[in-house]
């Protein structure tokens, strides 16, 4: 029994790192960068939630979409401002830039709204189905989770094979300047990826306070690292990498937790992750590209 | 196109490094003048010049910004009355050694006489250790590490030590048998979580207290305690002490809920100020226990008008560490009239008269009553057993 509800809260953890990975998948996945500020965007996301639905009193439906809508746009500003300049640049300028974005965002936070933790209001309700006379409970907002991760994935798989816009997308991921010579808009189609990502962001940040409701200014930082550790296990760019990788995540680190020791979790997390990375360099569901010359 | 975007972004720098120097002038330049008794400001020969690090900014800001605050409100309490002046001066460490020693270096040469030390206690190891080399005298809010002030006799502790807090929270829970089998979480990464846990099961041994599972988390993983809580439930604890900071407790309260498990909770000063965060269900911590050296719900003058004060400055209840921000500028005034200091002497002198006078001064304030040091810079003060009850603090003695 012990196993089956580690088990459960390995799956509700990982699904949390999974809806995650999943933004920071697509946008490396197209534009080739890692957006490291994917987690402060996540918290800015929980904070817009957290102040239509606490302070303004909104249904929390609204609120989730207010948030997907400002977060969108500050995906797209941040894009336009910092990334944008840097397309040419060197992509170790724009990791550093991304880094300096996350930064900001979680300073900015702090002034404006003060480095107090606030206690986020569950916006799907703090229920739990019970199994086997209570001993083992799944909350809701772990099915919550993973429903959400599974729809995001096919949704998104589907937007990049089938329509236009993602077609665009892989052009773009594969190569830009003959995507460009084909009559692809290459700026038009990052601001694109940047705006979903950023969308997926406020959904995730929503998810996450609500199943760890202590937001604060630094609330999107550890489990981003976390996610793009995850996005890195399950092959970044792999969508459904993404999701596989979250959920194998959270399971070995409740597990090694619980059976190994709560000291040495995250080093036997990562211990993994190395192996994995030694075996398979291009993550669990990473496809191997070979570069033309 | 893109040569007006860089030039933008240039003048939006140069405009945050102007106000970064705005925040920093304004900081020291409201302490003299911040007076309400319209006196004119004190030119700064009159004045005693008090500094100290702490994280302002970061994740850790919520304890710095309030020791900042506490001590602002009573330099310019003190400054009001006549008499001795202050000019405070803090600088941001961001709860990082290394940045501390930075910051601490700042206030050295804006001319610091007495430090505050540092307010979280990675950061006070690092300065107290040059405030010793430097011979200014230190008396910090609220870093309770033994190291911060083991072999310096400048350097003084207003809050109990770790090792106090964790003997003082075994020793209430034998006495007043609160539970049989103990768990204990606690933050494997603070110097300030493992110096209790360390001291309380080394006193729970002696006193044959059964601690039945000891588990931990770090900085990086504080949002998922269901094993840590699993494991207390599976091996029968009646009792879980948390010698942690309130942000992780809140999110163990909420999942012990989830899975059933109702044992009951004791926490040290660090629990304090969990009832004040804001949209936390108060009915989630009914019943936890909590030794702390300060109470905000307290009814006596001066706790009463300091959290008036408090409100009114910056719109939130004070926690224990502007309590002990507010208690280390009264203790340093009553110890400089006592040991008959002027704001002319050099901060070696100032520290030498300090450091023979702080072992004799009984001090009343915020967090105790009667409160004296040791020759060593620790503090020694009751700490107050409190219950939370229908989503207030109530004594339990």
């Amino acid at each position: 029994m012990t196993f089956l509800s580690y088990f459960i809260s390995g799956l509700s953890l990982g699904s949390i790192y999974a809806i995650i990975a999943l933004g920071y998948t697509m946008v490396y996945g197209i534009a080739k960068m890692l957006n490291f500020a994917h987690g402060d965007v996540i918290m800015v996301g929980s904070y817009i939630c957290f102040f239509a639905v606490s302070r303004w009193n909104l249904p929390p439906v609204v609120g989730v979409l207010l948030a997907m809508i400002l977060c969108t746009v500050l995906g797209v500003t941040i894009e336009r401002l910092a990334y944008k300049p840097l397309r040419s640049a060197p992509s170790l300028s724009v990791l550093i830039t991304a880094i300096g974005i996350s930064y900001f965002l979680q300073n900015a936070a702090q002034l404006l709204w003060t480095s107090n933790p606030k206690v986020f209001p569950s916006v799907v309700g703090d229920g739990s189905v019970k199994f086997f006379d209570g001993r083992l409970s799944i909350s809701v907002i772990t099915i919550v989770t993973i429903a959400t991760c599974v729809v995001i994935m096919v949704a998104l798989t589907w937007f990049t094979s089938k329509t236009r816009m993602g077609k665009a997308m892989r052009a773009c991921s594969e190569d830009k300047g003959a995507a460009q010579l084909m009559g692809i808009s290459v700026n038009h189609t990052i601001s694109v990826t940047f705006a979903i990502g950023s969308a997926l962001a406020a959904i995730a940040g929503v998810l996450l306070s609500s199943a760890y409701p202590t937001l604060m200014p630094t609330t999107g930082s550890m489990p981003g690292i976390k996610a793009f550790t995850s996005a890195v296990f399950g092959g970044i760019g792999s969508i459904p990498g993404a999701m596989l990788g979250g959920i194998l995540l959270g399971i070995i680190e409740i597990f090694s937790k619980g059976y190994i020791s709560t000291q040495l979790s995250d080093a036997i997390v990562f211990a993994v992750l190395i192996v994995i990375l030694l075996v398979k360099p291009t993550g669990l569901l990473g496809k191997q590209i070979t570069e033309k010359v | 196109m893109k040569k007006t975007l860089s030039i933008m972004l240039s003048m939006l720098l140069l405009l945050g490094v102007l106000a970064g120097c705005n925040n920093a002038g304004s900081s020291s330049a409201s302490a003299p003048g911040g007076s309400e008794g319209g006196q004119p400001a004190a030119p700064s020969a009159t004045a005693f010049k008090i500094g100290g690090t702490g994280p302002l900014t970061g994740g850790a800001a919520i304890y710095g910004i309030a020791a900042q605050n506490g001590a602002q409100i009573a330099v310019e309490e003190i400054n009001a009355m006549g008499g001795i002046q202050f000019e405070l001066k803090y600088e941001d460490d961001e709860h990082d050694a290394e940045k501390a020693v930075n910051a601490y270096n700042k206030l050295k040469d804006w001319g610091v006489q007495i430090s505050l030390g540092s307010v979280t206690s990675t950061p006070a190891v690092a300065t107290s250790a040059e405030t010793f080399a430097d011979r200014i005298f230190a008396l910090t809010p609220s870093a309770s590490a033994a190291a911060v002030v083991e072999g310096k006799d400048n350097v003084y502790q207003m809050c109990f030590t770790d090792p106090n807090q964790g003997s003082a929270s075994t020793q209430y829970i034998f006495d007043k048998k609160l539970g049989n089998k103990i768990a204990v979480i606690y933050k494997n990464d603070d110097v300030y979580s493992k110096g209790i846990y360390d001291t309380f099961t080394a006193k729970a041994k002696e006193l044959g207290l059964e601690i039945v599972s000891a588990t931990t988390f770090t900085e990086d993983s504080q949002t998922d305690f269901s094993v840590q809580l699993t494991e207390a439930k599976n091996n029968g604890a009646d009792l879980v002490f948390l010698p942690i900071y309130y942000t992780p407790a809140s999110l163990i309260f909420q999942q012990a809920k989830a899975m059933d498990y109702f044992p009951k909770y004791f926490g040290v000063d660090g629990m304090d100020g969990i009832l004040a965060l804001e949209g936390f269900d108060t009915s989630l911590a009914e019943d936890v226990m909590l030794l702390t050296p300060f109470n905000a719900d307290a009814t006596d003058d001066l706790t009463v008008n300091f959290v008036k004060k408090y409100q009114e400055a910056y719109g939130e209840i004070p926690n224990q560490f502007a309590a002990d921000g507010y208690d280390c500028v009264y203790a340093i005034k009553q110890a400089l009239e006592a040991a008959g200091c002027t704001p002319d002497m050099s901060a070696a002198d100032i520290c030498e008269k300090l450091v023979a006078t702080f072992p004799t001064i009984t001090f009343n304030g915020l967090t105790g009553d009667d409160v004296t040091w040791a020759p060593t810079g620790e503090v020694s003060k009751s700490p107050k057993g409190m219950i939370i009850q229908n989503g207030a603090y109530v004594g339990m003695d």
